[in-house]
């Protein structure tokens, strides 16, 4: 199986990466971008028998550190 | 009194730290990663700054998950001192030690210079050699010090007086200036500044050296 697993800031966490992609969207001239949020992907290649439980355990505890950020899990 | 200093991947401020601790009295010594004992008799450990791990993932994450960490983490749930700086700060906020978390800094640039650093409170065996309201002169020298924790863990900070220091001019966007803070038990303490590139002549200042005596007077009487 393979898994794709989203971070991202949670809301209300200040994102400046994703604040300067913004502005310089804006200076480019790409006036329509209202906001912008910078996260992470990661794909795991699992072995036979990995499930998701296995997944969320896995972003619990290393992947996404929950303080300030949230996931999600694609099985791919 | 004996500091042991860990050294991870990627450490680059291990040797000052431990310098700064020989300075006062300690016996100091050095503890690799994988290593998952600290040496017998350890009264403080020190986590110091870096780039553990080449800072993969987020900051201080991968280095929380070493073999040395766990024992860290008994150290200090058995009511062991602890002190980590910049990168060990980090380290103890992804370990769940303290609270928080560091984000990149707000103007998403490093900033490595000497800051003002204000004394919050002087109830810990790490500030009791300053006076609260102190202002001292400590660099440093990071990229992702932007401490956020959500309100009522900010708010718990506060009643608890357990924020050790803030900024005077607040260098990176961290919440109500804090620059460093005091485990519930007020024998950790992490913080983004550098004591221990204060701490000798040689270094252009001298402010840090009052926390590492400050830390040899009180754990030689314990």
């Amino acid at each position: 199986m393979k898994a794709r697993v989203h971070v991202m800031l949670k809301n209300g966490v200040l994102d400046p990466q994703g604040e300067a992609v913004r502005h310089a969207l804006g200076a480019m001239g790409f006036d329509k971008v209202e906001g912008v949020r910078q996260g992470k992907v990661i794909d795991l290649d699992l072995a036979e028998g990995a499930t998701e439980a296995d997944v969320t355990e896995m972003c619990e505890k290393l992947l996404a550190n929950t303080v300030i950020e949230s996931y999600s899990i694609e099985t791919l | 009194m004996k500091a042991a200093v860990l050294v991870f991947p990627g450490s680059n401020c291990d040797r000052d730290l431990a310098v700064a601790f020989e300075q006062a009295g300690f016996d100091v010594s050095m503890v690799w990663h994988k290593d998952s004992a600290l040496p017998e008799g350890v009264d403080i450990v020190g986590v110091p700054g870096g780039f553990s791990y080449g800072d993969y993932l987020r900051c201080g994450a991968i280095a929380a998950q070493s073999p040395i960490c766990q024992a860290l983490a008994e150290h200090t749930n058995r009511g062991g001192y602890a002190l980590g700086v910049c990168n060990g700060f980090q380290v103890l906020t992804e370990t769940g030690i303290l609270p928080g978390a560091l984000l990149r800094n707000a103007g998403l640039k490093y900033i490595c210079k000497t800051v003002d650093l204000k004394v919050a409170t002087s109830d810990s065996v790490f500030t009791q050699g300053y006076n609260a309201g102190d202002v001292i002169g400590i660099p440093i020298a990071h990229h992702d010090g932007n401490y956020f924790a959500d309100d009522a863990t900010i708010a718990a900070l506060h009643d608890q007086d357990r924020v050790a220091f803030t900024y005077g001019d607040n260098p990176n966007g961290s919440r109500d200036d804090i620059a460093g803070i005091l485990s519930d038990n007020r024998r950790v303490l992490g913080m983004m500044p550098h004591p221990e590139r204060a701490a000798d002549d040689g270094h252009g200042g001298t402010d840090g050296t009052a926390m590492f005596r400050a830390l040899a007077g009180m754990l030689a009487e314990a």
